[in-house]
């Protein structure tokens, strides 16, 4: 593909100093914890953004908190650029790195250190995958709450990154609301704990500041997160409407009507016929959406709330209403929603959006999406999380082509345009990485974006972490 | 004190606050005035008040959020939300009565003091709910952060940050926040003559089971004669609300109070009894009584809350109660406020921290009303601040 979006010109004096550089954080590092060799660098050079790629200058891989903060403390000394790494699941660009910078990679810091069921909480290193802590408390009857798609894979540094949220954050919100503490390395190797067991931290919410920074604010090393118990049982209902409109309204009123159910998934005609074809999960192929409604509780209760969200949904003339009977059935039912992006990477390349609308403005934006991509020739599957308004419109295309691929580009900026017009904004999970940096003029005005800047650069006046993202490069303050 | 602003709208505002900088001038920003007694007495060239920014600007029920201008008062939100059956979600608490406080609180100052009540627990602080946020900062700039979705990850979260600020960052002029359904009912189980620390096992269980308990408070039998005009069964209580479909509400009363039951006597009270009880703990009915005595709210591990007490009992006299499953302490101090004991205690046991809620203007001056931070975050938090207000137009009450 070509590339559209700009990084920050390597620095020139850093690139002529790579071999000191090496040298030196080879100093600070065990062997095994610096990759420098430039075959090796290749499995950093692009996380799940594949389009952009760029060989980092070395690769630093710590096992504690006091080598972060020697790699750190060492690369301000010598203005060198920092690009933090989770797991690199990220979907907006926001791992990969840039010629003259030091990945610190956090998979190594993957220690539980402390499980505490009487105050829920779990701390736990930062490159612990998100899944993990569900799994190690599962057996004292807890989970953590996120649950981005990505979850086996994906660390909790990186959920902390993004602010990564979930299928499941209707109820349940997303990371920022289940992050309790963390323990932070600033950009000059300081390190602080922002947060702990206990609610509400003392000062200003600098713990709610760096969740969802996008390790532009420094490294977090540890977390400390809530876990809540896990429910008796869930069971979802799946129902087919004629219509998005019909599907759109029928949210709408869930939810108005005072039930909160823990997850209400869209998927529309082409979405439904991809995720059939491949699943088999036995959806209807003569209706236009698809609503997968999940609620929690004991068995009483599931029948009751159940009750209620059928009722409302036959009252928008509901045309398909699957209940299940046991949880094969509701495996199954799963079963497609979950195979989306696998099920549309078979058929075609896709680029997947993120843009956050208000509820209200479903049904237009969904016809408008529909437009635009038609508009460039191109297909658009819809399968996303419909009770909190995050889109995921899947744009198909032939990344061989690349006149298809710039298409594809363009036919996505547009549609984040009209999620922000229409009252929402860019990205509602994946973050604004390099993907949509250049359009946060379009969210923000110059005041707002400057003035996110100067806070910005409270943490880090020099602008070395992960400096090529977020933030549109021309108009910076000068470093 | 000298001249009061109340500006009509947001550009007004920016127009004041330019002038004060350039002048040289400090203002300090105040809502309804309902919690002024917070921090360090304040001292400033003028007051700017949010009472002319008044109003709800939207709210669509069946998106669950609303907007309104920071001015409007905290009870035309709650009517309006009523009327939809709707409700916030944090339960913020009500200053007046502990504070002895006058006045209308507004949305804006709500959200400026991250005022949660004892839904906390399990539905997370007014900074949780607050979506979006309209502000102007010291430099006179009208600025916007966040927005009106609940997912949002564009840019750097400005709005946690304003939230719970005390007015030190900027002035708030509109905030957005997410709501939630009014629960159809409720209920409150009581376990009767637990001590603070099996009150805190109790609340620990009852909060690890999948009942979806939604506050958890213990009260002593010290406090326990001042709810509900002494209504309660006798010995300390300790409550646990649950909230929801009366269908579901009514199958997990009857599975705590099973369990529950096997070890002390079990009790239950609904719906207006129940969530009176709540307002009345969420609004330190306890320590409502007239006077300066220093009152903390203090704030640790909910299995560390009793420890604390206990390790302060030795050496003060101290009356306290708990939310937030043990670890939200409130706090009567019989004399002095003892900071430092308290502090270093509440560090000996695992870290919190401590505020100072009420207390005579002489003893906000002479000690840290707010936790004093550890030298590093001290040192950002001021650079934090310096990049909204770089010419310390807003009064400083937090340091």
């Amino acid at each position: 593909m070509s590339e559209t979006i700009a990084f920050l010109k390597p620095r020139a004096d850093v690139l002529a100093r790579r071999a000191t550089i090496i040298a030196d954080l080879a100093d600070l590092l065990p062997p095994e914890g610096l990759v420098h060799e430039p075959r090796e660098l290749v499995p950093f050079e692009t996380d799940a953004f594949v389009s952009y790629r760029r060989l980092p200058l070395a690769v630093a891989l710590p096992t504690s908190t006091a080598e972060v903060a020697a790699v750190l403390k060492y690369c301000h000394r010598y203005g060198i650029p920092v690009v933090p790494r989770g797991a690199g699941t990220s979907l907006c660009g926001g791992a990969i790195p840039q010629e003259d910078a030091v990945v610190i990679g956090l998979s190594r810091l993957s220690r539980i250190l402390e499980i505490d069921t009487a105050n829920r909480t779990a701390t736990v290193q930062a490159g612990v995958t998100n899944l993990a802590i569900s799994d190690a408390v599962s057996p004292e009857g807890f989970f953590y709450a996120p649950d981005p798609s990505s979850q086996l894979a994906c660390t909790i540094g990186g959920n902390i990154g993004m602010n990564s949220g979930g299928a499941h954050c209707l109820k349940y919100g997303v990371t920022t609301n289940n992050l309790l503490g963390v323990k932070l390395v600033l950009v000059d190797g300081t390190v602080i704990a922002l947060g702990g067991k206990h609610l509400d931290a003392a000062g200003y919410d600098l713990l709610g500041l760096v969740c969802g920074s996008e390790g532009q604010l420094g490294i977090v090393t540890e977390a400390t997160v809530r876990i809540l118990a896990k429910p008796e049982g869930a069971r979802p209902v799946l129902f087919g409407f004629d219509t998005s409109e019909e599907a759109g309204a029928c949210v709408a009123d869930v939810i108005g009507s005072g039930i909160i159910p823990v997850a209400i998934e869209f998927m529309d005609k082409p979405a439904i016929e991809i995720c059939e074809a491949f699943a088999k999960a036995g959806y209807p192929l003569d209706v236009g959406a698809l609503l997968i409604v999940e609620v929690e509780g004991s068995e009483a209760e599931m029948d009751a709330m159940l009750a209620l969200i059928v009722e409302i949904a036959r009252r928008h003339g509901v045309l398909t209403v699957r209940e299940c009977q046991s949880a094969t059935e509701a495996a199954l039912i799963w079963k497609g929603r979950k195979s989306a992006f696998g099920a549309t990477g078979r058929i075609a390349d896709y680029i997947c959006m993120d843009g956050t609308v208000p509820l209200s403005q479903l049904p237009y934006v969904l016809k408008r999406t529909g437009e635009i991509v038609a508009g460039f020739g191109l297909r658009v599957a819809n399968v996303f999380h419909a009770g909190d308004g995050n889109m995921h419109p899947l744009i198909l295309f032939n990344a061989n082509d690349p006149v298809e691929a710039a298409k594809a580009e363009a036919a996505g900026n547009e549609i984040l345009k009209l999620c922000v017009d229409a009252g929402g904004c860019l990205t509602g999970e994946h973050g604004v990485g390099i993907e949509k940096r250049d359009l946060m003029r379009h969210q923000y005005s110059e005041a707002d974006l400057a003035q996110q800047m100067a806070v910005r650069a409270a943490f880090d006046a020099q602008w070395l972490m992960n400096p090529s993202k977020v933030f549109p490069l021309e108009g910076r303050p000068a470093a | 004190m000298s001249a009061i602003l109340v500006p009509v709208c947001e550009e007004e505002a920016a127009g004041m606050i330019r002038a004060a900088a350039e002048g040289g001038r400090t203002l300090a920003i105040s809502g309804g005035n309902t919690r002024i007694g917070f921090g360090r007495p304040v001292e400033a060239d003028a007051v700017l008040r949010s009472a002319g920014i008044s109003g709800i600007v939207a709210y669509d029920p069946a998106e669950m959020v609303m907007t309104a201008r920071a001015g409007t008062p905290l009870g035309e939100i709650e009517e309006a939300l009523l009327e939809s059956g709707q409700m916030l979600s944090f339960d913020p608490i009500d200053h007046r009565a502990i504070m002895g406080t006058e006045g209308e609180p507004t949305i804006g100052g709500v959200f400026a003091t991250n005022a949660s009540g004892s839904r906390r627990l399990s539905a997370g602080a007014a900074r949780d709910s607050l979506l979006g946020i309209r502000f102007v900062n010291g430099r006179g700039e009208a600025i916007r952060a966040g927005g009106r979705v609940m997912k949002n990850v564009t840019g750097l979260d400005l709005v946690k940050l304003l939230a719970g600020s005390q007015g030190t960052l900027g002035f708030l002029t509109e905030v957005t926040f997410r709501v939630l359904p009014r629960p159809q009912t409720e209920q409150t189980v009581i376990v009767s003559g637990l001590d603070d620390e099996a009150a805190t096992r109790v609340m620990a269980t009852a909060m690890g089971l999948p009942l979806e308990v939604s506050a958890a408070a213990h009260l002593p039998e010290s406090v326990r004669g001042r709810f509900l005009g002494g209504h309660l069964p006798e010995g300390a209580a300790t409550v646990l609300r649950l909230e929801g479909l009366s269908a579901s509400v009514s199958v997990r009363a009857a599975r705590l109070r099973e369990l529950l039951g096997r070890h002390a006597p079990v009790s239950a009270i609904e719906n207006e009894a129940s969530a009176h009880l709540w307002r009345q703990i969420r609004d330190v009915a306890p320590y409502t009584d007239n006077t300066c005595r220093p009152v903390w709210r203090v704030s640790v591990a909910p299995s560390a809350g009793f420890q604390v007490v206990a390790a302060l009992r030795q050496e003060a006299g101290i009356d306290v109660f708990y939310d937030w499953q043990g670890g939200l302490v409130w706090m009567r101090m019989e004399a002095d406020p003892e900071a430092d004991l308290l502090r270093r205690v509440i560090a000996h046991f695992g870290g919190g921290h401590a505020t100072l809620m009420r207390a005579s203007e002489r003893m906000r001056q002479a000690i840290a009303p707010f936790e004093p931070l550890p030298d590093p975050v001290a040192v950002l938090t001021q650079r934090v601040r310096l990049s909204l207000d770089p010419f310390g137009v807003f009064a400083r009450r937090i340091t």
